[in-house]
């Protein structure tokens, strides 16, 4: 008999409604179906999650880390690009 | 006899040791994932346990509690089918025995939460919603594994061989039931046995298995005569209350 893994898949669970769903780890199942039902098992069953997306680990597109230096480094210089030069005006909460 | 009593002492039996033969998957499951989902729901069971058993005890009226009723009664006196006591065998045999159990709870839940015995209908609204995802989980297995490979099928035919005889007790009824139907606490059995036929037939067609035409059927369980295996989980759940009577922890 041949020993195969099932796919791996990465699961995304939403807390609550209005928040975005999160990436909270992953797991193996044949299917779909199979993964939902696994991260329904896995990673809601202390109240979670009321909102489960799957995606096969295959699907998803990294960025390389060895890129890591063109890619973010130059954003660290740019302190511009924060929305901190502005005076909030009196009264103005939540900022 | 107290029929209520009665009633609900052989539903939170079947819980009790339906959700102990699961938990004894605990870190044996065949995957992670799976050994996650039984023991969830070995906790479900366990969970429904304490409901019904807390409420036969208010209903016996002598004092004892969930505890007591679980931990120190004899065989003889647990009132569960014979299908939940059954050996957990390969992974296929536990789907398929759930599966069984399964189709037989969504339908009585689903009753009895009109119950007009407000406490058990409470129970049995909290239970159906677990329940029903027992279901989805155990069909969804007898289907893959039926119609999964050449090995998956004849393992499951084999299990599904072994458990038919012991489906008939699921509809098993005396005065007990007669008397409760009329008083409309509870619902008929045939209602539950015509829903549970259709669930099974469609779920075993699907998943091109074959349904035994040996009729041969085994009751006793809910009369109190029960297979060996019986003995040996009471042997297991009851150790620490009789080793060390009325510890906590």
């Amino acid at each position: 008999m041949t020993k195969k893994e099932w796919p791996l898949w990465e699961v995304f669970i939403r807390s609550k409604a209005g928040l975005n769903h999160k990436h909270v780890g992953s797991l193996r199942a044949a299917d779909a179906h199979m993964a939902i039902e696994n991260a329904r098992d896995v990673y809601t069953r202390r109240s979670e999650g009321i909102s489960i997306w799957v995606v096969e680990s295959n699907n998803l597109v990294a960025s390389d880390p060895s890129d890591a230096d063109s890619l973010f480094e130059p954003a660290d210089s740019k302190v511009y690009r924060h929305p901190t030069f502005y005076d909030v005006p009196d009264g103005i909460s939540h900022m | 006899m107290n029929s209520l009593f009665e009633y609900v002492l052989r539903l939170g039996d079947d819980s009790l040791i339906l959700g102990h033969r699961l938990s004894e998957w605990c870190g044996h499951g065949p995957i992670l994932e799976e050994d996650i989902a039984m023991t969830n729901i070995s906790l479900d069971l366990v969970g429904q346990a304490t409901s019904l058993l807390g409420y036969a005890g208010e209903l016996e009226g002598k004092g004892r509690d969930a505890d007591a009723l679980a931990f120190l009664r004899f065989d003889r006196e647990y009132k569960n089918l014979l299908l939940v006591e059954q050996p957990n065998g390969d992974f296929g045999m536990t789907m398929m025995r759930q599966f069984f159990f399964d189709a037989y709870r969504k339908p009585l839940f689903e009753k009895l939460q009109h119950s007009s015995d407000k406490h058990l209908a409470a129970i049995a609204e909290k239970s159906l919603k677990e329940t029903k995802y027992h279901l989805k989980h155990s069909s969804e297995w007898v289907i893959r594994l039926g119609d999964g490979t050449e090995e998956s099928n004849a393992r499951v035919q084999e299990s599904l061989n072994t458990l038919w005889r012991y489906t008939n007790e699921l509809f098993f009824t005396n005065e007990v039931d007669a008397e409760l139907v009329e008083k409309g606490i509870v619902p008929t059995m045939q209602e539950i046995q015509n829903e549970w036929n259709a669930t099974v037939t469609a779920v075993l067609n699907e998943a091109t298995l074959t349904i035994p035409t040996n009729n041969w059927k085994q009751e006793g369980g809910r009369k109190g005569l029960h297979s060996e295996h019986l003995g040996y989980i009471l042997a297991e759940l009851q150790y620490m209350q009789r080793a060390y009577p009325n510890m906590q922890w």
